[in-house]
């Protein structure tokens, strides 16, 4: 699998906090219902959100189709590659 | 739970009222707002109710008002706004109020009929000075041209005017400068030509004293021999109601005339400035107070009004309304009814009483302004039934996530939550201004919808990693080690290099969101569309299944615990098994196939397309083999599906019969016990049963009475069950518009940025002024089209996925809303 577990790690707890610690957290009113609901429903639909787009990269079947002069570019600003734009 | 879980418990109470408290009280709970009285004198025309002549009292108080209302606003009177809402007066205030308002009527049309006597005067003095003007200047011209020398003294002209023209007369007269050709004419036919008219227009405009319109005037002289032209002349004159005066044909008199009429004139005009001024400050005075007897007669108006609703008590002692209360509200209306009771000093207090009924009660949502926003979008749709659950609780965060699927861009939802959070800052102020403007009120209504769908569309930009189409690199892209891999003969051959995942791609994927390095791959729609469809439809059908689960809670309120096993299951279950079975082929999908690994099988010629696999499974057909793949991605996977496959057709009939034959089986049931109960005693026993029947047609929201014919009962459930497997297909694939309307909005953002703001990329100094020009056109465009156009039409398609994706799987929605009398409401609907 080319999935770390950090990110997941990181982003369930996080979400698990907002969704599950946080609503008995939630001060008594006459809201409280409705503000625990809130928290839940957000919780659950950010994760997911998240988890497709990252389950949809983890195991990628096609690659990115990039024009040359832009690899080039990328190559000088983002990477260690001999190829410089000394041309 | 939260109170918005369901509709509020509503009681049904009876208020025994004593005559002296009602006033009083009814004032009090109009400014609550708690309590909706029902009419209990519907059979009684309005004229005949008890309190018809105070009704007419207020009306007749409005209609004063009005008039001065209406004559403050042509003298331009500025009506100042009232700080705060005045209580409804006591009978002591109204008779005062009364006699305040008749005795400035009085006034005001007092002077108003004054004043139009005036200015008709004015007029009349007016046009009389400027016909001795016009026609001074004939009679000299005349006098010039008859006369042998130019200068000849006034008194021997006379003199000369006698000689040859003894017989000839005239009249002059004013005349509306429209009419002035049609008169003309008509003279000239008339008098058979034998008449000379001559005409001079007046410039100064005249003001018509009843309608205020302002009239071009003309001045006209009509010359003619003999009595019987002039009896002639005199009736078309008034025909065309030109108004004659006379006019000395002695120049003498004429300046004399004209003295005594400028003089008069000078009076007049110093009257009507001092008539005006009176007026003026009449008005003054009573513009401060005119908001405030506004609303006091608009709130007794109320009051009488629904006084009108209440029954005579038996012994003819006391009032009787009946309404409905919120029970929560319960202990505030009594505590009203104590201290009005006391206060009024009556020897027996009114008390309430809570009375049981069948009545279908109304249904009350209990909001505040935050979540009055997404009550409105549900309700909009339907009331919901009493007691139902109540989808608006969810929509607060479902609505917002929904359209931010389909509008995820960061810089356009920063956009939009400045603009909600400006709205829902400054909220008192802008409340306060009371803008009219319709679009403005829609917006102000949904402000914190749009705050909460700003928020939401800044999380999704994030993970789409769109921000005005331009992606950002946080974290580092993943594929950084492919880019080093290049050569440079790599380059120098090919104008366009794809990256192969199996060999390219790090381990470890972009750890929020989307790889940057997709927006500058010419196929990166390709690589989003199969994230944003497969991310559609899991939303979809989690959104479903959430959507059949709240028909438990409803069927468990209302009773109908059999409807859980009979629909629910065979619903939740068909679901599930083919298009849950979906949604988990597409996590595996996720989860298994990728080009990393060494085994090609679960690479990428490998990987199945879902939606192909789906189709071969519900057909029973089996997949084409292609390339040396495997046919399934696992051993057990054709068996597993036909069973999904048969357990899921198999619920169809269950949907469609199940609930019939049930209340076959419970009719029967119940005729054998009565059948029973008949043998024993006959004539007792066959009242319950038609008290049941007139019950069960008084419930609209059962639906199902106990006496519906049976063939009704399997209609109504074939219909449904057609219309939810059906449904379930084509909702599932309605959540594509998820993934369309979210590929249309970045490639609009894309098309905005690529062609017009790309274009202001120049390296001289007139590049400038030209970006700033660029830009504009860019802003322009992004905030009408992007922001606008695209979120009213996100907003849209996510109203309808609520609507009919969402609610159609449980909503009942045949209540009606809960109108308390409020005074807070019948104002506002006032204005």
């Amino acid at each position: 699998m080319g999935a770390s577990y950090i990110p997941f790690i990181v982003f369930t707890t996080l979400w698990a906090i907002v969704g599950i610690v946080l609503p008995f957290v939630v001060p008594k009113g006459p809201n409280r219902g409705i503000i625990q609901v809130v928290l839940m429903l957000t919780a659950a639909t950010c994760w997911l959100f998240w988890l497709c787009c990252y389950m949809a990269q983890m195991n990628p079947l096609i690659g990115p189709k990039l024009d040359r002069h832009t690899i080039m570019i990328l190559a000088k600003e983002w990477g260690n590659s001999p190829i410089t734009l000394a041309k | 739970m939260g109170s918005m879980f369901r509709s509020e418990e509503m009681v049904l109470a009876q208020i025994f009222i004593q005559p002296e408290a009602a006033y009083p009280l009814m004032s009090e709970l109009g400014a609550l707002g708690i309590v909706q009285f029902r009419d209990l004198n519907k059979d009684v025309n309005s004229f005949q109710r008890k309190f018809a002549a105070e009704v007419i009292r207020c009306d007749d108080m409005e209609r004063k008002l009005r008039y001065v209302e209406d004559e403050m606003q042509k003298d331009k009177v500025d009506i100042p706004d009232l700080e705060e809402q005045p209580k409804a007066p006591n009978p002591r205030e109204i008779v005062d109020l009364e006699a305040h308002l008749k005795k400035t009527e009085k006034e005001i049309v007092e002077m108003s009929e004054s004043s139009v006597k005036l200015k008709s005067n004015f007029l009349e003095l007016i046009e009389l000075k400027y016909v001795l003007e016009k026609t001074a200047i004939f009679f000299n011209e005349r006098k010039k041209s008859v006369a042998e020398s130019p200068r000849n003294d006034l008194v021997s002209e006379d003199a000369t005017n006698q000689e040859g023209r003894s017989q000839l007369s005239f009249v002059a007269g004013v005349i509306g400068r429209k009419r002035m050709p049609a008169f003309e004419k008509m003279l000239w036919r008339v008098c058979r030509g034998n008449v000379l008219i001559k005409q001079v227009d007046i410039d100064e405009t005249f003001e018509d004293p009843i309608t205020g319109n302002e009239i071009y005037k003309t001045v006209f002289v009509a010359f003619f021999q003999g009595d019987q032209l002039k009896e002639r002349v005199t009736k078309v004159c008034s025909g065309f109601r030109a108004t004659l005066h006379p006019c000395p044909s002695n120049s003498n008199e004429c300046q004399d005339m004209l003295k005594e009429v400028k003089i008069n004139i000078e009076d007049l005009t110093l009257i009507m400035n001092k008539t005006q001024d009176h007026r003026q400050r009449v008005l003054n005075a009573v513009a401060k107070d005119m908001k405030d007897w506004n609303v006091k007669v608009c709130k007794m108006k109320a009051i009488y009004h629904t006084m009108n609703y209440f029954n005579k008590d038996v012994s003819k002692k006391c009032l009787i309304a009946e309404g409905w209360i919120p029970l929560n509200d319960v202990p505030q209306v009594q505590t009203t009814l104590t201290t009005i009771s006391s206060s009024c000093g009556s020897s027996t207090p009114s008390f309430m009483n809570v009375i049981d009924t069948n009545d279908n009660p109304p249904t009350f949502n209990r909001t505040n302004k935050f979540t009055k926003g997404f009550q409105n979008l549900i309700d909009s749709y339907g009331m919901a039934s009493y007691g139902e659950v109540n989808p608006a609780l969810y929509t607060i965060i479902t609505f917002p996530f929904l359209f931010a699927v389909m509008f995820g861009d960061v810089g356009h939802a920063i956009i939009m939550l400045i603009f909600g959070a400006y709205m829902c800052i400054y909220e008192k102020s802008l409340e306060a201004k009371k803008i009219k403007s319709e679009i403005w009120t829609i917006f102000f209504g949904g402000r914190y919808i749009i705050l909460l769908m700003g928020l939401f569309s800044i999380y999704t930009g994030f993970i789409y990693n769109d921000i005005f189409s331009l992606s950002m690199n946080i974290f580092g892209t993943s594929w950084v080690d492919a880019v080093d891999r290049i050569s440079l003969e790599d380059i120098n051959k090919n104008n366009f290099i794809e990256f192969n995942p199996s060999v390219d791609s790090a381990t470890v994927p972009y750890p929020f969101g989307l790889d940057p390095i997709w927006q500058m791959g010419k196929n990166k729609i390709i690589f989003l569309n199969t994230f944003k469809m497969k991310l559609s439809i899991i939303f979809g059908v989690l959104h479903m299944i959430f959507g059949v689960s709240m028909s438990v809670i409803n069927y468990v309120r209302f009773n109908k615990k059999y409807s859980i096993v009979l629909e629910f299951l065979p619903q939740i279950v068909f679901l599930v098994a083919l298009f849950g079975w979906m949604v988990v082929l597409m996590i595996i999908k996720f989860v298994w196939y990728g080009a990393q690994g060494t085994d090609y099988r679960v690479g990428t010629s490998c990987a199945p397309s879902i939606l192909i696999m789906f189709i071969n499974m519900m057909l029973f057909k089996e997949p084409t083999q292609h390339d040396n793949c495997d046919l399934y991605i696992f051993e057990f996977q054709p068996t597993l599906q036909m069973i999904l496959v048969v357990v899921g057709v198999l619920c169809i009939p269950t949907m469609l019969l199940g609930k019939p034959i049930y209340i076959i089986i419970q009719r029967r049931r119940q005729q054998k016990q009565i059948q029973i109960k008949d043998n024993v005693n006959k004539t007792m026993e066959m009242q319950p049963e038609i008290i049941k029947e007139t019950d069960a047609n008084k419930q609209e929201s059962d639906g199902h009475g106990d006496d519906e014919p049976l063939s009704e009962v399997f209609i109504y459930q074939a219909i449904h069950t057609i219309e939810y497997v059906l449904s379930t297909i084509s909702h599932t694939a309605s959540y594509l518009r998820l993934w369309a309307l979210s590929l249309a909005h970045s490639q609009l953002s894309e098309v905005l940025w690529s062609r017009i703001m790309r274009i202001s990329s120049m390296n001289s100094f007139v590049g400038a002024p030209f970006v700033f020009l660029i830009f504009g056109a860019w802003a322009f465009l992004t905030i009408a089209i992007l922001v606008m156009m695209e979120g009213l039409s996100a907003f849209l398609h996510t109203l309808r996925l609520h609507w009919v994706e969402f609610m159609s799987k449980f909503f009942i929605g045949l209540g009606y809303a809960f109108e308390p009398y409020s005074f807070k409401r019948i104002l506002s609907e006032d204005e």
